[in-house]
């Protein structure tokens, strides 16, 4: 509209003074436009922080009712048996998990981004659509198909006269859910990633053709590398997802309740706590604490990555 | 979409033809299958009776399909619940996600065309709440909204949606890049205010970067399932995940009897809370690609 006809307009020196304004202007409009935002966030996201922080430092007992202990519950907490495993297990799930799916996500969007494929438009929706799934649906879905009974699998062995797979049996399960999550989360990291790789511009690849790169170099030596942020965001995001999961295991606890206890990740554990045993500032403080081993983890995580490429 | 050299001497068509990989394509249809399959299962489960369920082959129709059989008892159960529960889902979402980007793209704006004191160290706060775990959040949120009285109501739900670090952060690149300073210069010296600005003209530049934070957030919230569960008792006020997941509980407790026929329903009722979505998805996809492309390149 009178937008585009306005940006055509040459301006001159329109950039110099805008730079003089700027360090002189009476009222800066910038926190009006932040503020709705920060204020939300101040009550919503720093305020339950530091409300859980508070909590945390105490302790309900039958006699003399809600009293301070200082940091009592995290020193519980890092000896409880039921954390620590449920951090081994959710770190085990990350380690295996996350390079799968990042590995699977990146092939995939290399494929799709090397113009060798048919059908590339309708492969990248239908890998992209279960993120559109919700997970308590996927969990019911993966869980009736690994159903030793009824399940298709199950079925499809029993046909073959094959041993029926235990996909719900102790030592099957972290697997199990690490399919669900990926199936769930490749198509959204393959999408991403396919979106950075749109973003490179093509002669870069031309240049590298003539000078006798074949499609593998390219991909190793141009793609991969323009990738990083990207990979990185996904990375991030795979490690705070890995860690506070609830979802897939809560749901899957119905069905294998010998398998899933409630104290399976620490963020299930954390609920029980809070929503079955009434221990409000214990739950708060492995919250707590599990927020805190995220943000080491991602950070971590983050270093590594940048040290490895520095090299 | 494929780079033909120019210098190519057959039509293009041809050359563009002789490029694709069989083998390849192959493997990513399979690949392709993988990811279809539970939801071939779920549409074909939604078209059996549960006596189907457990005695006919799975990943095939059984001899009397009744998916509309299915689909009007799935409505017609517990008074209708359901229909209750998708429009709860659909209302959450729906002023989650709008709410959410308009914070975002209002704050993105604000962090990327103007510089105040302490800009940067706000910026920077959030930016570090991404790696802060929202369902660790939750339970936290839950206490302090029992103690003002938001819990079961529909506020718990929608209130801690609003705010998306990620959102903001998309938006200040977007921003940074699709909002031209000359072009808010030009309409200064015209007059305009700055909330007029950014109504009429930043808006409008920024809209792909904005569907894409609506449909991510509004994934998010149709999607949650922690903070619903444990901010809601009321049935009345469940989303569709906490709904069908109540059910599901339902229908493994009761084996048989009233509950015989939940499963069905369990699985139509699946099928019909994820069709909205996917079809939100594949409709809008040129905004939310475009959108997502400028936040994976830049850091």
């Amino acid at each position: 509209m009178t937008a585009t006809t306005a940006m055509q307009a040459p301006l001159g020196d329109a950039e110099s003074v805008r730079q003089r304004k700027r360090g002189t202007r009476r009222i800066s409009p910038g926190p009006m436009f932040v503020a709705p935002f920060l204020v939300l966030f101040l009550l919503l996201f720093l305020a339950p922080l530091g409300y859980a922080a508070y909590i945390s430092l105490f302790q309900q007992r039958l006699i003399g009712g809600t009293t301070f202990v200082g940091l009592d519950n995290y020193l519980t907490a890092v000896k409880d048996p039921l954390v620590i495993h449920g951090v081994l297990r959710v770190a085990r799930f990350f380690v295996i998990q996350v390079p799968i799916m990042l590995l699977l996500s990146l092939l995939f969007a290399l494929a799709l981004d090397s113009g060798l494929l048919r059908f590339a438009k309708f492969v990248r929706l239908g890998i992209f659509v279960p993120y559109a799934v919700p997970s308590v649906v996927a969990s019911l879905m993966w869980g009736y198909l690994y159903g030793p009974d009824y399940g298709p699998f199950a079925q499809l062995a029993r046909g073959l006269d094959l041993p029926t797979p235990p996909f719900l049996s102790e030592g099957w399960m972290l697997g199990s859910l690490a399919n669900i999550v990926s199936w769930e989360f490749v198509g959204y990291n393959m999408i991403l990633l396919f979106a950075a790789l749109r973003a490179i511009p093509h002669d870069l690849y031309e240049a590298a053709a003539v000078d006798g790169a074949g499609a593998w170099r390219i991909a190793w030596s141009i793609k991969i590398p323009t990738l990083r942020p990207a990979l990185m965001l996904t990375l991030v995001f795979s490690v705070i997802g890995s860690f506070q999961l609830f979802n897939e295991p809560q749901l899957l606890n119905r069905i294998a309740p010998n398998v899933i206890d409630s104290a399976y990740t620490p963020n299930y554990y954390a609920y029980t706590l809070a929503f079955t045993g009434q221990q409000v500032n214990y739950a708060a403080a492995v919250s707590f604490l599990l927020g805190l081993v995220i943000v080491i983890v991602s950070y971590a995580v983050l270093l590594t990555a940048n040290r490895r490429s520095a090299l | 979409m494929t780079v033909i050299p120019s210098k190519a001497p057959e039509s293009p068509r041809r050359k563009l033809d002789q490029r694709r990989s069989t083998p390849l394509t192959i493997v990513m249809l399979a690949v392709l299958a993988y990811f279809l399959l539970p939801l071939f299962w779920l549409a074909i489960a939604s078209t059996k009776n549960t006596g189907d369920l457990f005695s006919t082959f799975g990943l095939w129709f059984s001899d009397a399909p009744q998916l509309l059989t299915n689909v009007k008892d799935t409505f017609a159960r517990d008074d209708g619940v359901f229909a209750r529960w998708l429009l709860n889902t659909a209302i959450y979402a729906g002023v989650s996600a709008l709410g959410a980007a308009m914070l975002a793209a209002a704050a993105g704006y604000g962090f990327a065309k103007f510089r105040f004191r302490g800009s940067g160290a706000w910026f920077n706060l959030v930016l570090g709440a991404i790696m802060v775990p929202t369902t660790a959040l939750a339970i936290p949120t839950y206490l302090l909204f029992a103690k003002v009285g938001l819990v079961n109501t529909p506020w718990a739900v929608i209130l801690p949606s609003l705010i998306s670090p990620f959102g903001l952060y998309l938006m200040r690149i977007y921003a940074q890049d699709a909002v031209d300073d000359s072009l808010i210069e030009a309409a200064r010296l015209d007059g305009a205010g700055e909330l007029r600005i950014f109504t009429t003209i930043a808006l409008r530049l920024l809209a792909p970067g904005l569907v894409t934070v609506v449909l991510f957030t509004l994934v998010a919230t149709w999607n949650n399932y922690f903070l619903p569960l444990i901010m809601l008792n009321d049935p009345n006020l469940y989303p569709v995940t906490v709904g069908l997941s109540s059910w599901a509980a339902q229908a493994l407790n009761g084996g048989a009897g009233a509950n015989s026929d939940m499963l069905g329903l369990v699985m139509t009722g699946s099928l019909l809370s994820i069709l909205p979505l996917i079809v939100a998805f594949l409709m809008l996809q040129r905004y939310w690609q475009s959108g997502l492309a400028a936040g994976g390149v830049k850091q």
